[in-house]
Order: C-alpha cells, then structure tokens, then sequence
C-alpha cells in the first residue's frame, strides 16, 4: 500500500490502481454523509479534484493521486456512505485508475513514512 | 487557543475525550468520541448532556415594583413581557432602531425578578444594551459563578428526576429554583434541539458533581456542539449570527410567533419597542423575504452561503444554515428567498459546486418536537 499527503492510499489491483482515504483522515472528517464520484472512464491529472465527500461537519475534496484514467468507481459508496467510516481501507475504496507506468508510485509514501506524517 | 477562555468543566470535558475548538471566545468541546452522528441521534432516542456554560445568564432585579423593570424590558422587544406569569419562562428578542435582531433570548418570571439566558456571542454587548437601558428602574446583574446544562431527550426526564424529583412535574417553559445537594439548580423545561428536556443553571461548585452524575445515568451521553447544530437544526430553531442577525427582521426570520398580540397593532400595548415601524408594517403587509425551511434533493448537503434561485434563474437569496439531518435522514437547510418564493413546496435551485441542483421550500420543524407541554 503507498499513501500520499493528501491522506489517499492506492492499492495495485492486476494492472489498475486503487484508490481510498486513510483511517487517520476517515477520523478527521467524522461521520460522512454524501460522496460524489467521478465518471468513470475519465482521463485525470494527479492534482485533480475527482471526488467530494460531504461530512456532518465540512466538505472535502479527494483528489487524483496520479495521472491516468479512472475505469471504475465504487457506486457502494453513493447508497451508503458510512462506509468511510467502517471500512475505509477496504469497502469503501473510491475509484480504480489505469496508469501507464506503475513506476510513479515509488514516489509515494510507504506505512512507515506515512505513519510518520501523521504522527 | 490561549486567549480563549475556558469552562469551568474543561477538565471533564477534557476526561470525556472532547475534541476542543474554539467557539464565541471559549474553547469548546465540538464532538467526543461518539462522534456528532451518534451524539445527535442519542439525544433524539435517549438523553444528551450539553455543556452550554458559554451562555450569558443575566438576573435583572427591579429597583421599584417588578411591573416597572417587565415594562422597561419591554421596551427592548416586541414582546410580552408583563404577561408571562411566575415560574414561567418565554422567548425573547432584542431588537434595533431598523427592526433587526440584536440576540435572541430566554427569560423567566422568578417572581420577584427576571432571569433571562443570551447568546455567548451577544453577551458583552446585550449586558451593555440592558444596562443603558433599564438602569433606572433595574439592576443589571451578570450571573458568573454558575454553569450552565442542558439535558435533552425522551428520557431526560427520568434522568433528572432521580436527582430532583420535582423535574418530573414541570411542563415546556416552567422554570424552577430547586436546592439540591449541587447546590441551589435554576431549571427550566427548555432547550434547543426539538426534543423535550431542561437547562440547568448549577453553581460552579457542583456543576462537576451534577454532570457526573447524569452521566452516570446508563441513558445519558456527553453531546458536544457539532450534534447540538444539527439538533437545532432539524428542529427549525435559528441560530444567531447566522440565521438571524442585525439586518433581519423577526417578521422575516419567521418568528411572528415570538411577537404576541399585546404588542401587535390594536395590542394593548402596540409598539414601543425598536424597529417598531418596520416590524409593525411587516406585519401587516408581509416582509420582502421570509426565512424558509429547504429540503435538497438527492443526498448532498446544503451549506450556509450557498446561492438560491427561481427554476427561471432569479437570484432569491441564501442558504443560512444546512447540513445533513441525521433524524431526517436527508439534508436539511433554511435561508431566506423572497417571499413570492416561500410558500411551502415551491421548488427552487440552488448553486452548488458550480452546478445548479434542485431543493424545495419545506415546513419546519424537519424533525417533530416532543416538548411536554
């Protein structure tokens, strides 16, 4: 699993990538409410903001962890929410993208240097 | 957060696993680890504890006859005052020379005096406001050595009358002076989130004494101020500086109910309160915009300052408080819109994230009250 600042983790699945948010930032936001997904089959930039997720106290964005095209999101979590909350590295992953080099996530965090991060 | 001041609890709060942020100049516990969701619907299906000691509590004494200092704090609201009877308590609102809203307020009859609980935002100022005012008939008195609880939910009167069996008999907006082992409690049967319940002024002495032992109580929970929005929230009940604030009128704000025939045209005593020329011919012809109550469609939350519009494009005005209701199941919203755009189930749009999504005027109280009237 690799992590990035904005408290995402991805997940190699075959040749795609998963994404989801981390416990640590599931927590921060409390209890969610409302997640917006993105399209599938969209073409994004790491930067980009491709997610809302709406909580009982503020919204927040969830952004493209790298450059490529997202191919699927998790409908799951449109009917039910609360997923984030009770299963945020498992369930509740948000979308899968398909990168043209894998090699971009050496970049990212790993546990240790993210457990680091958030201390 | 060291120029925030701190409540007497702070160190229970603290215990309790409070998450501190800093809230009208003091620092506050805004959830614990329940969490706001479960915090709020604890307090919809058993009992919630709040600390809500950040309130002003105000004794307004009468230098004459207690009829002189009602009258007097009369005059600073478009409300009857002469008429709440003792032991008995009645919302309130300060109003401005324009008919804006200064703070609204609770206060009681407590038979030879007047006790009333403001905004912890106003409170400065609404000190100031009633000492300029009724100085000549009343002392202004500020209560600073009490804390303030409330205990909110279908079984917060179990709770409480374990401790003060005489809770049990009160009705919504009975007000009592009970001594207990806490030390002398001002209770009334009130509160701010729909459901049935009390607010407890307790001596600092034994605030710690009596939150502990409602918390104590299997049915009671500490609820922090995250789930204290979102109960009022459902309930219809402004919040001020949000809601309701210098430029809206009580007629606007919909709170027509606050403003009781005594002080209406043809009352018996009509007017002679600030902003009396404005309110009185909102009154009578309707104000240019109205509070509402917003339903969203779909499961997206609707905060405060989101845009609204007619279906044809129209700006009408703005969502002033919103989020999701976990009673409600769904978000939740008010603001205000013109009044051609008010009437309950006119559907109108609103801006969000760049896009324009649908919500409809509803009635309020999202949620049903259960006060025990």
């Amino acid at each position: 699993m690799k992590y990035t600042k904005e408290h995402e983790w991805l997940r190699v699945e075959g040749d795609l990538v998963v994404v989801g948010i981390t416990q640590h930032a599931a927590e921060a936001l409390g209890d969610v409410v409302f997640v917006e997904l993105p399209e599938p089959e969209t073409q994004v930039a790491a930067g980009d903001e491709v997610c809302v997720i709406e909580s009982v106290k503020a919204a927040s964005d969830i952004l493209a962890p790298v450059d490529g095209e997202i191919v699927a999101v998790n409908e799951a979590l449109a009917d039910n929410p609360g997923l984030v909350n009770e299963d945020p590295l498992g369930a509740a992953w948000f979308f899968k993208m398909k990168i043209d080099d894998l090699g971009v996530l050496d970049d990212l965090m790993d546990e240790d240097e993210y457990n680091e991060l958030i201390g | 957060m060291s120029d925030l001041k701190r409540l007497a609890l702070h160190d229970l709060h603290v215990a309790l696993g409070g998450k501190m942020v800093a809230f009208a100049g003091y620092e506050m516990p805004v959830q614990y680890p329940l969490g706001v969701m479960k915090e709020h619907l604890q307090t919809r299906q058993s009992a919630g504890l709040f600390d809500v000691s950040h309130m002003g509590q105000v004794i307004l004494r009468p230098k004459g006859s207690y009829e002189a200092t009602a009258l007097a704090f009369e005059a600073l609201m478009p409300v009857d005052v002469l008429s709440v009877a003792e032991g008995r308590q009645r919302y309130g609102l300060f109003t401005n020379d324009s008919g804006g809203i200064l703070d609204d307020l609770m206060f009681a009859n407590r038979g030879d005096h007047l006790f009333v609980v403001v905004n912890a935002a106003c409170k400065e100022a609404d000190l100031a406001h009633m000492q300029a005012h009724l100085s000549d008939t009343t002392e202004v008195i500020a209560v600073t050595d009490r804390c303030l609880l409330a205990l909110q939910g279908p079984q917060a009167e179990a709770a409480l009358s374990r401790l003060v069996p005489q809770a049990a008999a009160m009705r919504f907006m009975d007000v009592a002076q009970v001594p207990t082992l806490f030390g002398e409690l001002w209770i009334s049967r009130s509160g701010y989130t729909g459901e049935d319940g009390y607010e407890i002024s307790v001596p600092e002495a034994g605030a710690e004494g009596l939150a502990k032992a409602l918390l104590d109580m299997p049915e009671v929970e500490a609820i922090g101020l995250g789930a204290r929005d979102s109960l009022r929230l459902e309930a219809g009940l402004c919040l001020y500086g949000h809601d309701i604030d210098e430029t809206t009128s009580p007629v606007e704000a919909a709170l027509t109910w606050a403003i009781q025939k005594a002080r209406r045209a043809g009352g018996a005593r009509a007017g002679g309160f600030p902003g009396a020329a404005r309110i009185l011919r909102e009154l009578a012809e309707g104000p240019e915009r109205l509070r509402v109550g917003l339903r969203p469609e779909g499961r997206a939350p609707m905060r405060e300052g989101v845009e609204l519009f007619a279906t044809d494009g129209t700006p009408l005005g703005k969502i002033t408080s919103g989020g999701f209701g976990p009673s409600v199941e769904a978000p939740v919203a008010m603001g205000y819109v013109a009044r051609a755009h008010a009437g309950i189930g006119t559907e109108l749009a609103a801006e969000l994230r760049g896009k324009r999504q649908p919500l409809t005027v509803a009635a309020m109280p999202f949620q049903p009250t259960t006060y025990k009237r």
